[in-house]
Parts: C-alpha cells; sequence; structure tokens
C-alpha cells in the first residue's frame, strides 16, 4: 500500500513536471515597491489577467503561459540584477519593467541574450539606441510630446509655458522634446523647473511657477508627485490651466489628489476611459478581479502578454529568436485578437502607432474629450 | 516680494511639524537619553492606524481619536517597555541602533499589512484661501500653524507652569535627587514617551494630507526632525521649537532661491556649520560630563 502510494506521487510528479515544462514561461521585472509601486502593482495585474484570460481559452498554440515577477524596487540598479536573474532562467519573452531609467540599465541585458523585451517605458531615447529586441507598449515621448505641445499652443493659446518636470530619464527625456516643440510652435518656456523623484514638499516649485504667471503649466512628473503638486497648486491657488500626459490624469492621481486634480489635462495614449467597446469590457474584467479601476499601465500589461499571443500565433510556432523579426512592422488589428483592443503596428525601431485621447479631469473622472487618429 | 511671503508661510507650516516631531525627539533625550532613530517611522505609523480605522468603517473623528490612543499605547507605552527599558541597561548606543532596527521594522510592516502605494488621507483644515495683508495664504498652512503652535504652547505650559511639569524637569535634569524628594521618576519618563506618541500622532494628521501616507515618508521627516533638534539645541525644548521652524523656512527659501537640486543639501550644510561652530546648538546649553 504504501509503495503504491509512493509511485503514485512520484507519478504525479512527474506529470506535473511534464505539464509545466510545456508551458510558455515568461519573466516579468516590475516597479512592485518603492516610487513606481503604482506604476509596477498596476501592470503585473494587467499580466496576470491576460494569462489567466488566454490559459482559460486554452493557451497560445496548445500551451499555457506562464509569469515569474520580481520586484525592482523602483531602482534601476535592483532592475538590472532581477533581469539578469530572469534572463538566467531563459524565458521566452521579458516583460517589463515599467520606469524609463530600469528599462534603459536592462535592455541591454535582454539584446545581449536575444530575448525579447516588451517593457511601460517612454522615455524617448529607447527606441534610438538601435536595439533590436526592446518594443514599447505605449506611446514614446517622441510620438506624444508633439502632440501635447501642440495642443498647448493651437488649443490652449498658451504663449508662455512653465514646465515642471522630474529629474530622471522619463522627465528629462519628455522635458527636452516639448520645450523643443513649444519653441517651435512659438509658445516660451517662462519657467523650467526640475523637481525631483519622491520630493514630498511642492511649496518652493509651485511658488516659482506663480511668480512666472504663465498662460499654462505642463506637469510632467510620476504618479504621486503629480498628485502631490496638484494640491499644492491649488493650496496656493494657481488657476492657469494644467497639462500633462497620462501620469497627471491617471486613475491613482485622482484618488490621491482628490478634488485638486479637476480640470487637469492630458494627452493619453492609453486610458480605461476610452470610448472603445473593448477597453471598457478589459476595465471590467479587471475592476472586477482586483477591486479597482487600473489605470494605463494595466493596459500596458494586459496588451503586454497579447502581443506575446499574436506574434506566437503569427510565427505559428514558440521560437523566442524569430519573435522580434516577426514583431517588427506586425499590424495586429483587434477584430482579429481582441486582446490588443486597439489596431496597432509596430515599427522598426520597436516604436508604436496608434490611435490616442485628450482626457480632462473633470469632477474626479476622466473624461475623454478628443480622439486622436492613428498616425498612418 | 509676494513669492517671498508665501515662501515663509509654506517654509512656517512645514516647519512647525518638523518642530513638533523635534521636540519630542528631545524630550525622550531629555528623559531617558533615548535617541529615537525611528521618530520618522512614528510619524508615518499614526496616519495608517487613522486609515485603517477608517476602512473599518470609523468616521474621521473617531479614526482620529483611535489613532492617537493607538498611537499612545503603541508608540509611547509598548515602545518604552518591549523596547527602551530593556535595552537601555546596555548603554546609549546600542539603544539608538535598536531604534534604527524599529524604524525598518515599522516601515516594512506597513508595506506588507497596507501597500507599497501611497493613499489618500483627509485633512482636518478645509482647502480654501483667506487674505492676510494683501496675500491669499492657504487655510491648510495657517491650520497646520495654528494646531502645531497650540501644540507646543499647551507642552510649554505643561512644563513649566504646573507641578507635573516641574516633577518632569526635575526627573530629566537629576534623577536621583528627583527621586529622594520622591518624584515617581518612572512615572515621569513615562509621561515623556506618551507626550512623544502624542506629538507623532499630531504631526502625522498634519501632514500626511499633504506628503500622502506612504510607507517611506517617515524618512525625510525624521531627518529634517533629527536636523532640528541638533540645530535648535538637543537638550532645550524651545531650541527644538527654533530648529524646526528654521528648517522649515530653510529648506523652501533653498529650494526657490539656491536650486531645487540642492535643496536637501542646504539643511545639511546648516547642520555641519552649526555643529563645527555651535555644537549645543543654537539654544542650546553646553554639557559637560564627568567620569
Amino acid at each position: 500500500m504504501k509503495s503504491t502510494l509512493l509511485v503514485g506521487a512520484l507519478l504525479t510528479a512527474i506529470t506535473t513536471t511534464g505539464a509545466f515544462a510545456q508551458a510558455i514561461k515568461l519573466a516579468d521585472v516590475a516597479e512592485l515597491s518603492g516610487g513606481g509601486a503604482t506604476v509596477g502593482t498596476n501592470w503585473k495585474n494587467g499580466i496576470d489577467l491576460a494569462i489567466e484570460e488566454i490559459n482559460a481559452k486554452g493557451g497560445v498554440l496548445g500551451r499555457k503561459l506562464e509569469v515569474t515577477h520580481a520586484d525592482s524596487q523602483s531602482n534601476p540598479g535592483v532592475a538590472r540584477a532581477q533581469v539578469q536573474k530572469a534572463l538566467d532562467a531563459e524565458p521566452y519573452v521579458l516583460l517589463g519593467p515599467g520606469y524609463s531609467g530600469s528599462v534603459k540599465v536592462t535592455a541591454p541585458l535582454a539584446a545581449e541574450a536575444g530575448i525579447t523585451q516588451i517593457m511601460g517605458g517612454e522615455a524617448a531615447e529607447l527606441t534610438q539606441a538601435g536595439n533590436k529586441f526592446l518594443f514599447r507598449t505605449s506611446f514614446g515621448q517622441q510620438s506624444s510630446m508633439p502632440k501635447v505641445a501642440k495642443y498647448i499652443h493651437d488649443d490652449m493659446k498658451a504663449k508662455s509655458v512653465a514646465v515642471v518636470w522630474v529629474n530622471n530619464d522619463f522627465g528629462r527625456g519628455g522635458r527636452d522634446v516639448v520645450i523643443k516643440e513649444l519653441e517651435r510652435l512659438g509658445s516660451k518656456v517662462v519657467a523650467d523647473l526640475s523637481t525631483e523623484a519622491g520630493q514630498a514638499d511642492f511649496a518652493a516649485d509651485v511658488g516659482k511657477i506663480k511668480a512666472a504667471n504663465p498662460d499654462a503649466v505642463f506637469v510632467y512628473l510620476n504618479e504621486e508627485e503629480s498628485a502631490r503638486i496638484l494640491k499644492e497648486l491649488k493650496r496656493q491657488g494657481v488657476t492657469a490651466p494644467l497639462m500633462g500626459e497620462t501620469t497627471l490624469i491617471g486613475q491613482k492621481v485622482i484618488e490621491l489628489a482628490g478634488d485638486a486634480a479637476n480640470g487637469a489635462r492630458g494627452h493619453v495614449g492609453l486610458t480605461t476611459d476610452a470610448p472603445v467597446d473593448l477597453i471598457k469590457g478589459f476595465r471590467d474584467r479587471f475592476s472586477k478581479k482586483y477591486n479597482y479601476v487600473p489605470d494605463h499601465n494595466g493596459l500596458k500589461g494586459y496588451l503586454a502578454v497579447y502581443m506575446v499571443k499574436a506574434t506566437t500565433e503569427k510565427m505559428g510556432k514558440v521560437d523566442s529568436k524569430a519573435f522580434a523579426d516577426t514583431l517588427h512592422g506586425l499590424t495586429i488589428k483587434a477584430a482579429d485578437e481582441p486582446g490588443i483592443l486597439m489596431d496597432v503596428t509596430f515599427d522598426a525601431n520597436g516604436d508604436i502607432d496608434r490611435q490616442s485621447f485628450l482626457v480632462e479631469v473633470v469632477e474626479g473622472k476622466q473624461v475623454v474629450k478628443q480622439v486622436l487618429p492613428k498616425m498612418k | 516680494m509676494s513669492n517671498l511671503f508665501d515662501l515663509l508661510v509654506a517654509g512656517l507650516a512645514t516647519g512647525a511639524i518638523y518642530a513638533l516631531v523635534a521636540v519630542g525627539f528631545t524630550l525622550l533625550w531629555q528623559t531617558s537619553q533615548t535617541i529615537n532613530f525611528a521618530q520618522g517611522e512614528f510619524v508615518m505609523l499614526p496616519a495608517f492606524l487613522m486609515l485603517a480605522a477608517m476602512h473599518a468603517g470609523a468616521p474621521f473623528w473617531l479614526a482620529i481619536i483611535l489613532g492617537i490612543l493607538l498611537s499612545m499605547i503603541l508608540l509611547g507605552l509598548a515602545f518604552k517597555m518591549l523596547l527602551v527599558d530593556p535595552m537601555m541597561r546596555h548603554g546609549v548606543l546600542p539603544l539608538a541602533i535598536a531604534t534604527m532596527a524599529l524604524a525598518i521594522g515599522i516601515k516594512e510592516a506597513v508595506k506588507q499589512f497596507f501597500s507599497a502605494e501611497a493613499s489618500p488621507f483627509p485633512s482636518i483644515v478645509p482647502t480654501g484661501d483667506i487674505s492676510i495683508l494683501g496675500h491669499a495664504v492657504s487655510l491648510q498652512s495657517i491650520g497646520v500653524l495654528v494646531v502645531a503652535i497650540l501644540a507646543v504652547f499647551g507642552l510649554t505650559t505643561l512644563l513649566n507652569r504646573t507641578s507635573l511639569g516641574h516633577q518632569m524637569q526635575a526627573a530629566a535634569q537629576n534623577p536621583t535627587v528627583a527621586r529622594i524628594i520622591g518624584v515617581p521618576v518612572e512615572r515621569m519618563i513615562l509621561l515623556t514617551f506618551l507626550i512623544n506618541a502624542f506629538l507623532v500622532a499630531l504631526a502625522s494628521l498634519l501632514i500626511t494630507p499633504i506628503y500622502l501616507a506612504k510607507f517611506s515618508s517617515g524618512e525625510v521627516l525624521g531627518q529634517a526632525a533629527f536636523i532640528a533638534a541638533i540645530v535648535g539645541g538637543f537638550n532645550q525644548v524651545r531650541g527644538a521649537i527654533a530648529g524646526g521652524l528654521l528648517i522649515g523656512v530653510l529648506d523652501n527659501l533653498a529650494a526657490a532661491y539656491i536650486s531645487t537640486q540642492y535643496r536637501a543639501a542646504v539643511p545639511m550644510i546648516f547642520l555641519i556649520a552649526v555643529i563645527l561652530l555651535r555644537p549645543q546648538g543654537l539654544l542650546g546649553r553646553a554639557e559637560e560630563r564627568t567620569v
């Protein structure tokens, strides 16, 4: 009896291991703690939701997806170590990180290993270094900032602009492109303020904005700092219209800043409030599973997994070496792969082309004011 | 000029909160030679206790009371009995190191049980402006300043004008003689721990709506309060108050007129200057040690 049990247990162990060997292994390195915890947690939850859905429908080419999550602690140094560890396990595709600084230091590792990296970073320079294995899930700054500058100049009719940015790769990248574009269009930058990541007190920065008296303020900080500066702008009674990117008007920012977020506007590549049925469906499923409304990072994580699915099915095989080549130039239509939510095209650099939205926070909710079409 | 006025008000409001935290710092040092490196985390924790009470369904006012009471039990009573008393007999340094460990423990526990993400925290002062000398000043800044000043005023009155305060001072200045003349020294020391816990809970209530409730928010506060206490004079309550206000204003002026990138360096440079030129602090008394 004892030996029968032992054989049974061994058999179970062997078959289970067999099933795992067949699974397609993905590795995720994200900002699960530290300043980027909002980014990383949403990204991770988006990934988990997509994998759960895909596996429930039989997986990719009949094989289940499996993911390991590692915490970069929002620190590029830790991210690098975690990515190296993840690559040592030879994943099919690497997902993350979300912070541009962390992507910058980890991308060479993935490229060297020949593993495709699908990430959340938005700094312009990331896809301009000739890395053939790096793909975005959202717009890079070189695609979004010209749209932002055009809106500030044409629609807000701002002749003078204060630019507040966070002193890291993400912030500096956005600041450089937007200032160049604003000046090209003829809007004058009257204050150019750098702030620190994790900064708690924005009284002095807002004081400077107030003194510069601009027609509009462009705010380009991470989520928590965005919430703090919105509160301080309200506290000091700054009335100039506020424009930003996804990070200024995200769900978490609205939750943290409360009333102070009202009236802020932002260009958004991805939003769960988009007037798109597939995105509404995603939002419902996500909220049901996690009990909160995701921000764009939840969408990015979700899309990253469906990019893996669509590309693999396009190849008809699980081949990590051919993955990047297949994804370059690929157009994935939402009609064919509903999980991709909107039609998307990847160019030779790994940048994306997709429709985007202009959003305003009205009474604590993101309201889409304009839909900006796909560029090509 | 209006910019300078705004900066001064904002700086004083932040500085008043630093002062509350720094006063607690000096109180613990004076009565029990405890250098509490977890003081920043002591400010972070009450906000989460209040949030937890609100999540459990308590209205905000009740959550504040519960938060303050729980803080006094955990950060006053339990801190003294479970950490300070057993470590004290090993000397000042092991105790200081133990408080550093406590700081890490509190931070990680909040991260684990609550979340690594920031949470919003309601303000006890309504948003809006009032006009002072023709300048629009936010009610929040004024509210923070008023509450902090009242707390400090109440504390100094207690220390200087009541028999209880005199007993506490006696216990701090010379425990042996105090004991001989019948002052319950142990109880007085416990009282300072409870007062410190009350002050940090109050600081938490005032600062968290601005800084947001986050496990790591104590780091900045603890450091600022430590610098404030040393700059003002580690052995003087009035020194800690002056130090707190000074660091708050200095930080804001440095960010505005020197550079945002170097704002954190300016209080540090000031600290080094004070240590070099006036080691007892601006309002502190020089202490002599004999062996």
